[in-house]
């Protein structure tokens, strides 16, 4: 697919003369970035913890934390300061080094991960226009996925180092279950990169303002694959069998106390925070305002534009600090959005059983995502061959994809793989495993009176 | 500025390595192994090998490593066992293939410039005029699934024979 044409050198360059950052500039711009971007997300991280409680007591009919500040807002304060005052605990038999190494490791590999995202259109400056993103590498997501990856360490680390059964447990399980879906959280990408061109997430953003589709409708399977396995990625119900607390009392992170455990805590919601804010990147549009062209903005050879003629000539962008405070406010609501997503589904789905999570990741997310991405190539081969652009390319995606998405759900649904062994009282799938009972196995046909459905 | 990164990401790769053989305990030796491999992927980012080095960590010290670690964990290994150290007819038989793959190492890549591995490359011009072609990632997927397509295959059978040992060894000691 090509949206972009070749190489263009005319441009009004002389009405937004200084667009690049001097290296000197860039030096300071990028430390306030990194400043200013660490403890925005933390500060949101301690407000998420929050907003989670209070969410929780509002599905459960309930008030939540509102005694310290008004609506509970210094909650996370008092929080915080409980947590650095307590007691630190080592148990006797821990290894000493790597026990305390766990949440360091936690904590750093999970905050880093929100530099590569973009957060808002590209802000005009005296001293030229600054990126809204800490570092636009050319890796893009894959940094994410590498750190992402390394983050399997510290939960292992904690879980072996703890000397303690359940930690180990916790350990094992978590670890097992992050191999497992990112090979599939992988794949879901694969998608979004055909369609974009690139990894980096500022032009997956410039993509879709191009094609005037967010990829949750081109790619809305992919959208489902990749928002499953970021909840079991991030260790969130339905997938918290590592800390599952009515089996393994937390989990990995069982014989942690006072800022040790707190460090666990914030690496997971920062965590929670990163998979929001790429589902808002790569299928919403990121900071992008919907139905506005007054946003496009993408640094091409050098200059900031706004798109192309139909010539092929790019056109120069202006950018502005209104637009770059109301793509903030676009980028926020729609990763605020997914948050409450997070909270929600806890309230929604209960636990999976450990061989349940196994079955989906292995036997249906990555069969489906590899199905999926040879789909969307084939797709886009044909409407490449046929030299199908613009609105009608989108359509067209929308469509197979509908079709695709339609049919995961109908058999996801028929076949019931998401109530694994239960038996239903139509006794449909030859394909599930009969359940064991003490008196042999139950006939297909049998009620089950475990699972009511 | 680069140069000084350099050093030290040299000087972390360098001591790692040497701190994974020396490393009494199995778990310490893997997270120095993954540290080394951190900072390769360093070094490969100061060469503006950005995709070779995403790849590096998360390949090697996301998920091979990860698996290193389930069969430490699954052999029960994790402890400072001295008598896990075996010596006698094994310990000659490392060194020797140890010393000879070295050999091999120096050979092929000994002295800048004339080495054969150095020869066997395309230049820096040739090397830019590929990545402009092809892409950077293009320029690494292309001669991996065309021209070294039989020693890829070989690779992922040997990895799948390590599987298969580590599910055998396991499956004895449990």
């Amino acid at each position: 697919m090509e949206i972009r044409p070749g190489l263009v050198t005319d441009i009004r360059e002389e009405r937004y003369g200084m667009q690049e950052l001097s290296p000197t500039a860039f030096l300071i711009s990028s430390s306030i970035k990194v400043f200013l971007v660490f403890s925005v997300s933390l500060a949101v991280v301690a407000y998420m913890t929050l907003l989670e409680r209070r969410v929780s007591g509002f599905i459960q009919d309930r008030l939540g934390p509102n005694r310290v500040g008004p609506f509970g807002l210094l909650q996370p304060v008092a929080d915080g300061i409980k947590n650095i005052l307590k007691e630190e605990t080592m148990p006797a038999t821990a290894n000493r080094r790597f026990f305390i190494l766990a949440p360091m490791l936690s904590i750093i590999l999970a905050v880093v991960l929100i530099a590569v995202v973009p957060f808002a259109a590209p802000l005009p400056t005296p001293w030229g226009v600054v990126d809204m993103v800490v570092a636009d590498i050319p890796i893009g997501i894959l940094f994410i996925l590498a750190f992402s990856s390394l983050g399997v360490y510290g939960m292992f680390l904690a879980g072996w180092a703890s000397n303690n059964k359940y930690a180990f447990l916790g350990a094992l399980r978590s670890s097992s279950q992050m191999v497992s879906y990112e090979v599939a959280l992988g794949l879901s990408l694969i998608p979004v990169f055909m369609l974009a061109g690139n990894v980096t997430l500022t032009e997956i953003v410039w993509q879709q303002q191009l094609l005037g589709f967010w990829f949750l409708f081109p790619l809305s399977l992919a959208f489902i694959l990749f928002v499953i396995s970021g909840f079991a990625e991030t260790n969130r119900l339905p997938f918290d069998l590592p800390e599952a607390e009515s089996e393994l009392v937390t989990g990995y992170h069982t014989e942690y106390s006072a800022m040790k455990f707190s460090m666990f805590f914030i690496a997971e919601y920062s965590h929670i925070l990163v998979v929001s804010a790429l589902m808002a990147t790569l299928f919403l549009g990121g900071w992008s305002v919907p139905f506005w062209s007054g946003d496009h903005m993408f640094w091409f050879d050098g200059q900031l534009i706004s798109g192309f003629t139909a010539a092929g000539a790019p056109i120069a962008a202006e950018p502005a600090v209104w637009k770059t405070l109301l793509t903030l406010l676009s980028f926020s609501l729609k990763t605020f959005f997914f948050i409450l997503v997070f909270v929600w589904v806890r309230w929604t789905l209960p636990r999976f059983r450990y061989d349940q999570v196994m079955h989906l990741g292995w036997k249906v997310m990555l069969p489906v995502s590899l199905a999926y991405v040879m789909l969307v190539a084939a797709t886009i081969l044909v409407l490449d061959q046929m030299a199908i652009e613009g609105f009608m390319f989108g359509a067209v995606l929308t469509a197979v994809s509908g079709v695709a998405t339609g049919a995961f759900v109908f058999v996801l649904d028929r076949d019931r793989i998401m109530s694994g062994a239960a038996v239903g009282p139509e006794g449909v799938s030859e394909l599930r495993e009969p359940l064991p009972s003490r008196t042999g196995t139950l006939p297909a046909d049998a009620p089950n009176p475990l699972i009511s459905r | 500025m680069v140069e000084i990164l350099f050093y030290i990401f040299a000087a972390v790769a360098v001591g790692g390595a040497f701190r994974v053989v020396f490393q009494r305990n199995p778990v310490g030796s893997l997270l120095f192994m993954v540290a080394t491999l951190a900072s390769l992927a360093g070094i490969f980012v100061l060469f503006e090998a950005h995709f070779l080095a995403a790849i590096q960590i998360i390949v090697y010290a996301g998920a091979i490593m990860v698996l290193f670690l389930f069969v430490i964990m699954l052999l029960n290994l994790g402890h400072d066992y001295r008598k896990d150290l075996q010596f006698g007819l094994g310990m000659i038989l490392a060194f020797a293939v140890t010393g000879g793959i070295a050999g091999i190492l120096v050979r092929q890549l000994g002295g800048a410039g004339t080495s054969a591995v150095e020869q066997a490359l395309p230049g820096p011009e040739a090397m830019d005029q590929l990545i402009q072609e092809q892409g950077i990632i293009g320029s690494i997927a292309r001669p991996l699934f065309t021209d070294y397509v039989v020693a890829f295959e070989l690779t992922g059978i040997l990895l799948l024979v390590a599987l298969v040992g580590a599910i055998a060894i396991a499956k004895r000691r449990v």
